[in-house]
């Protein structure tokens, strides 16, 4: 028998799940306008295999299909994946991280709220250690590429590999700032040298900068919207900035301002949408600030340190290794407890 | 003068459907064909029954009187006859009965004899004892024994009394229109209350979605010939709840486990202060409260009841059952529950009966999993983490929902309320707690049954000691043939004296275990721990039995 509370609140996982998709659509329009329609095709791509995988996998554990796939999460893994994947790469590397991260990082742990690692991060992880090459085809800012690939022109390169006559992949695809910097580094060249080179923008990348932008405002209308708090994010980006400016500070020539760190990479959408994914996130207020500033300094140490390009992915995976013991550790104080525990 | 008002974590808005009772004064129900009085009418011992079947009755005369110290008094609502004592359908979940006297009204209404009492020439253990023998019980939902709350203890005074005005449950409009209709005699109330506790200040509070309350206590307050603060609220459910309105007028908590006079405040409803204003200043013994009656009816009206009511004859007041009816539920939407009969009748608890519909009160969409979204945490006003309770509540580690203070939770709902995959997480607590109870009664048994066995042992091991010097002596007296009395045997008589303090002592230690957080439980859990303990004693006395046999 149904006991009270006999009212509730209107709100849904589908609503929470719409109102993400809805906050990454101006990203993803400028996406759109400043590198081209790939990524459209990518997005589409992800989805479509995550939604098939998501209704076998449900079936095969014996769920009612419908409400599991109406609640939108699938999606929100997709869309994640795919706007951290280059946007040209071919189709199967889409299909192979969309299989990790909806089969086995979510359905193999138990499901919707049961996994432990971020879908999305896992499939990245997965595809970044197999296929580093395939990892680096990311389209150049239309500004600066020599040419321009059409809607039905992408699709066709990200399907068969087959570009339109005479042009070649290097006129459309360039490495992204993050290599840039990396790469040149290790040729001994100085910070100031290398943001001179026409792929660094005002703050971060040409063009990539007004893509973090956009994915920032997202997030602040998802912290507005009361589904997000603030604490993962700005923890997050104070970690990241507060590391960054240190070993800035300490050698200027190497260690690039902690702002392109911000402008770059996958930050603005790992601190508003990858880091804040409820299921495998802390959430304590202080476990959300611990594991924010987690993700936070070890994207910069991974970038800076480590061997890949960008260090949100491995960040957030080791964070939410650590959530369990955060929020074991960081219970706020209940109601009567504030002044003193009593004597049990 | 405006008061610093401090606030408590969460909360949550649901509509408040208020409008629809208030439109109306409150009505004097008419005397009903039938009466059927509880005996458990507040949080404690039933009270013990002093009529007889067949026995004539006058209104408020007592009925019941208070059996042990967490009690109180009931009360004849009419004159009449007693029809019955017997097991009656009451007002809890469970459905279980309760045992109740059936009053026959006569119809002259013809009261006992009853007379103000002189409060402040009285000695006031002896007041105190004169509440309870009236009924006065916490008519805001709890229904603890206002006398025990009244006795300012060892600090020999509680500084802050607080009136709850706040009445944050959607759809429940009976202190709002006490407020405005009666506000001098709540008032009055007060001032014995204060009287009792000798505080310094009095505060009330009430939520700012009750203007008109607020202007008539305003204007109580300035005739009043002592200083009596009317505190606006903020509209947050629960911020009625005495833990959190203490938070928000003084910025205190009370202690887990412990009380309001903890941190120097009492907190009484504002019906209570009423009714104490008539027992005191009238005499009269509480047998009426104002219940709202609302939802799926005609004309939503509060209306002043006597205690015993049937359902079924209060809500006619209201005009024909609607055909879409699906339930009635005593209290709140919020943290009301399902009556199960149209017979049960009203208590000293009943604020409002909510009438369902399925228009109404749609049941919830099928439960998804938890997303650990934390929305129930940031909703919690207990600053518990829900989801982490539901967690363990659910894989059935309720050592584990104990150390996340899962008998802190006051099972306001804001969890389910705003859970966005529907997950009925109320529930999920009430039945952890129950379970845990149910396993330390079971514990309790265990513990017995093995004090039991041990003491079983010693006997034997005694009684084979015994045996053997028996022998022995006979064996020594056949040798010596007069041999004086052995110093074994006042050996053996203080090692006997010794073990039986020690297990007196056990018993006593085992039997001094009381339930704790017991205080703002609903009545069904009352039921349920009341009915474990009868089914402790009966095992103990089973145990005796053995050990004697």
């Amino acid at each position: 028998m149904l006991s009270s509370p006999y009212i509730a609140e209107q709100s849904s996982v589908s609503i929470i799940m719409l109102k993400v998709l809805a906050a990454l659509v101006p990203g993803i329009a400028v996406y759109v306008w400043l590198f081209g329609p790939a990524i459209l095709v990518t997005l589409t791509l992800a989805s479509v295999t995550a939604l098939v995988l998501e209704t076998i996998a449900v079936r095969l554990r014996g769920w009612p299909a419908k409400p599991f796939l109406m609640d939108g999460s699938a999606l929100v893994t997709a869309w994640l994946l795919a706007l951290s994947l280059p946007p040209i790469a071919p189709w199967w590397l889409i299909v192979v991280g969309t299989f990790f991260a909806i089969v086995v990082a979510k359905h193999l742990y138990g499901g919707l709220g049961n996994n432990l690692f971020n879908p999305a991060m896992v499939g990245y992880a997965v595809l970044i250690i197999s296929f580093p090459v395939q990892m680096t085809q990311w389209s150049a800012p239309l500004s600066l590429a020599g040419a321009h690939l059409s809607l039905l022109d992408s699709a066709q390169y990200i399907f068969t590999g087959i570009l339109p006559d005479g042009l070649k992949l290097d006129a459309i695809s360039s490495a992204t700032p993050l290599d840039t910097l990396r790469t040149q580094l290790q040729l001994e060249h100085t910070v100031r040298e290398i943001t001179r080179l026409p792929i660094f923008g005002n703050l971060g990348g040409t063009g990539g900068e007004a893509v973090v932008l956009m994915f920032l405002l997202g997030g602040l209308y998802l912290w507005l919207a009361r589904i997000i708090t603030w604490h993962i994010p700005a923890a997050f980006i104070a970690g990241l900035w507060i590391t960054g400016g240190l070993f800035h500070i300490s050698d200027p020539d190497r260690y690039i301002s902690p702002w392109f760190h911000l402008a770059t990479g996958g930050v603005m959408l790992g601190a508003f949408f990858i880091a804040t994914d409820p299921v495998t996130g802390a959430t304590t207020p202080r476990g959300k600030l611990i594991f924010g500033a987690g993700i936070g300094i070890l994207t910069y140490l991974i970038r800076t340190l480590g061997g890949y390009p960008d260090g949100v992915a491995f960040a957030v995976l080791l964070m939410n290794i650590m959530v369990p013991l955060i929020d074991a550790y960081t219970q706020p104080k209940v109601y009567g407890h504030k002044q003193k525990e009593p004597a049990e | 003068m405006t008061r610093q008002l401090y606030e408590f974590n969460g909360g949550v808005h649901p509509e408040e459907h208020k409008h629809a009772s208030t439109s109306r004064p409150i009505g004097i129900a008419p005397l009903p064909r039938i009466l059927i009085v509880s005996l458990r009418q507040h949080i404690g011992q039933p009270a013990k029954p002093i009529v007889a079947v067949g026995e004539q009755v006058l209104k408020g005369q007592m009925i019941g009187q208070a059996e042990g110290y967490v009690s109180v008094a009931v009360h004849a609502p009419t004159s009449g006859t007693v029809t019955a004592i017997a097991g009656h359908a009451a007002a809890h979940p469970s459905g279980l009965t309760d045992l109740c006297i059936t009053i026959a009204p006569d119809g002259a209404d013809r009261w006992i004899e009853h007379s103000a009492l002189d409060y402040r020439n009285m000695d006031p253990s002896h007041l105190r004892n004169q509440l309870r023998d009236l009924g006065i019980a916490g008519l805001g939902g709890a229904v603890f024994p206002s006398f025990i709350k009244l006795n300012p203890g060892a600090t020999q005074k509680v500084p802050t009394l607080v009136l709850n005005g706040g009445e944050c449950e959607p759809w429940i409009t009976c202190d709002d229109m006490l407020m405005r209709e009666r506000a001098a005699e709540i008032l009055a109330g007060a001032a014995v209350m204060r009287y009792m506790l000798h505080s310094d200040e009095v505060l009330v509070g009430i939520e700012d979605n009750k203007p008109e309350a607020i202007a008539a206590m305003q204007a109580a307050a300035s005739q009043c010939d002592f200083p009596v603060e009317v505190v606006t609220v903020p509209t947050l459910y629960p911020g009625g709840g005495a833990k959190q309105l203490i938070k928000t007028l003084t910025g205190k908590e009370v202690p887990s486990g412990g009380r309001s006079t903890d941190v120097g405040v009492a907190t009484f409803n504002v019906g209570t202060a009423y009714a104490l204003h008539r027992a005191v200043n009238h005499g009269e013994p509480l047998i009426s409260r104002i219940v709202t009656v609302t939802g799926n009816v005609h004309r939503p009206q509060n209306f002043e009841v006597l205690i015993g009511t049937p359902l079924a004859e209060l809500v006619r007041l209201t005009g024909a059952t609607r055909d879409d009816t699906s339930g009635y539920v005593m209290g709140g939407p919020m943290m009301g529950f399902d009556l199960i009969s149209t017979d049960v009748p009203m208590v000293k608890a009943t604020n409002c009966i909510l009438v369902k519909s399925l228009a109404l009160f749609p049941p919830p969409p099928p439960a998804m999993p938890c997303i650990r979204c934390t929305r129930c945490a940031q909703a919690c006003p207990a600053d518990l983490q829900p989801q982490e309770l539901y967690w363990f509540a659910r894989a059935k580690n309720f050592g584990k929902t104990q150390e996340y203070h899962l008998f802190d939770c006051i099972e306001c709902g804001c969890c389910s309320y705003v859970c966005p995959s529907h997950i009925p997480l109320v529930q999920y607590y009430r039945y952890a707690k129950s379970e845990i109870w149910a396993k330390e009664k079971d514990k309790k048994a265990a513990d017995l049954a093995r004090e039991r066995h041990e003491f079983r042992q010693l006997r034997i091991e005694r009684e084979q000691q015994e045996r053997a010097a028996k022998l022995a002596l006979k064996a020594s007296a056949k040798l010596a043939e007069a041999s004086p009395e052995s110093p074994d045997d006042a050996a053996n008589a203080a090692k006997k004296a010794a073990i039986q303090a020690a297990l007196e002592r056990a018993k006593e230690k085992k039997e001094g275990v009381t339930p704790r957080n017991i205080e703002n439980l609903p009545p069904e859990k009352l039921q349920e721990i009341a009915e474990i303990e009868a089914r402790r004693a009966k095992i103990r006395a089973m145990a005796k039995d053995a050990v004697e046999k």
